[in-house]
């Protein structure tokens, strides 16, 4: 394929790096990526993967902009609350990029819809909020063999790693079942300070950038956790777990099932 | 010497600056295959200074470098 001058001005500063080049670059334009929340975290991911030039680009989310995202949610401006997420968060990317394809998927992530929304996706971004969801996540993209980047962040504290199915521990290998839904606070009880949703993900961003182009060491078999007030950053070791019981020798959870307190029976 | 040189590619990156010489050299280098020529021509100055040596960081081989008669140089690589 003859790149256009265009392309290879915008995308300079990637192809300019040795481990990424023209090769990286056109890896990157082919690329699918889904992600799952157009809040905090799907924020700055959504951002910078339609600024590096992931070729197609899928976000869900159900919800509208409201005031009380902006303080984190950096996608979406004073103009769109009111606005579906998804809505929003697309037109801020084709704004940055015009040549991109972007999906959108305004809904609920449930056992009943997941397999079907991340089917054909290279890599899948967890950017929700809240604990069934994220497990709900890990089982699908397990299933499907689809690598994905787990996130969360609550008050000061953000946690990461990149799970490559068959390859690398799973968030099941790690924490096997959801907390009870009463020991959780969400953000919205809880508060989070807006800038560790940038720190978050913009490290998962990362992780898609680098699954992409195949540059560097993924955050597979890591629990990767930092602390913002005092600013560190903690690495854990994680193996996969014979016994787990969706990626380990006999696995339990053969099927997806919506968790008792999914986000789909809270908020319908 | 250059002369028993045979150039697969080449391209005139007379007029172009820093850095896009470098990506218009990398990109003509990733349509090539492992030890084929290419010929850039290069601007004196910042070009001829930054290019070539960047080229060998990548783990290309500078066959020879010759300036012009109209001060721009012709820069011979061998893609590793």
């Amino acid at each position: 394929m003859e790149l256009s001058d265009s392309y290879l001005e915008r995308y300079s500063r990637h192809i300019l790096l040795h481990d990424v080049g023209v090769e990286g670059q056109e890896k990157l334009s082919a690329a699918k990526v889904l992600i799952l929340g157009a809040g905090g975290l799907g924020a700055p991911v959504a951002l910078y993967l339609a600024a590096a030039g992931v070729g197609t680009i899928g976000i869900l989310d159900h919800d509208l902009v409201e005031l009380s995202n902006l303080q984190r949610q950096v996608v979406h401006f004073t103009r769109d609350i009111g606005a579906p997420k998804v809505d929003s968060a697309r037109q801020k990317m084709l704004a940055i990029n015009p040549e991109l394809i972007v999906k959108t998927y305004q809904d609920y992530l449930c056992a009943a819809n997941i397999r079907e929304v991340i089917d054909g996706y290279d890599f899948v971004v967890d950017g929700v909020d809240n604990f069934p969801t994220k497990f709900l996540i890990n089982d699908a993209c397990v299933m499907a063999g689809i690598p994905f980047s787990h996130g969360g962040i609550l008050r000061f504290d953000g946690q990461t790693m990149t799970v490559v199915p068959g390859r690398s521990a799973c968030y099941r290998c790690v924490f096997r079942t959801p907390p009870p839904s009463d020991a959780v606070p969400t953000c919205s009880q809880a508060g989070v300070l807006g800038a560790i949703a940038g720190m978050l993900g913009t490290i998962q961003a990362t992780e898609v950038l680098k699954y992409i182009t195949g540059v560097g060491d993924l955050l597979t078999d890591t629990l990767l956790s930092f602390n913002a007030k005092a600013m560190t950053f903690r690495r854990v070791a994680i193996k996969r777990q014979p016994a787990c019981p969706v990626c380990g020798e006999r696995p339990t959870i053969t099927k997806l099932v919506d968790a008792e307190q999914s986000v789909c029976d809270l908020k319908r | 010497m250059n002369t028993l040189v045979v150039v697969d590619a080449s391209r005139n990156l007379r007029g172009v600056s820093c850095p896009m010489n470098l990506v218009y050299t990398k990109v003509e280098l990733s349509k090539l295959r492992s030890g084929q020529v290419l010929e850039v021509i290069l601007d004196n100055g910042a070009p001829i200074n930054n290019v070539p040596g960047s080229v060998l960081k990548e783990g290309h081989t500078i066959i020879s470098q010759e300036q012009l008669a109209d001060s721009a140089w012709t820069v011979m690589i061998r893609k590793k």
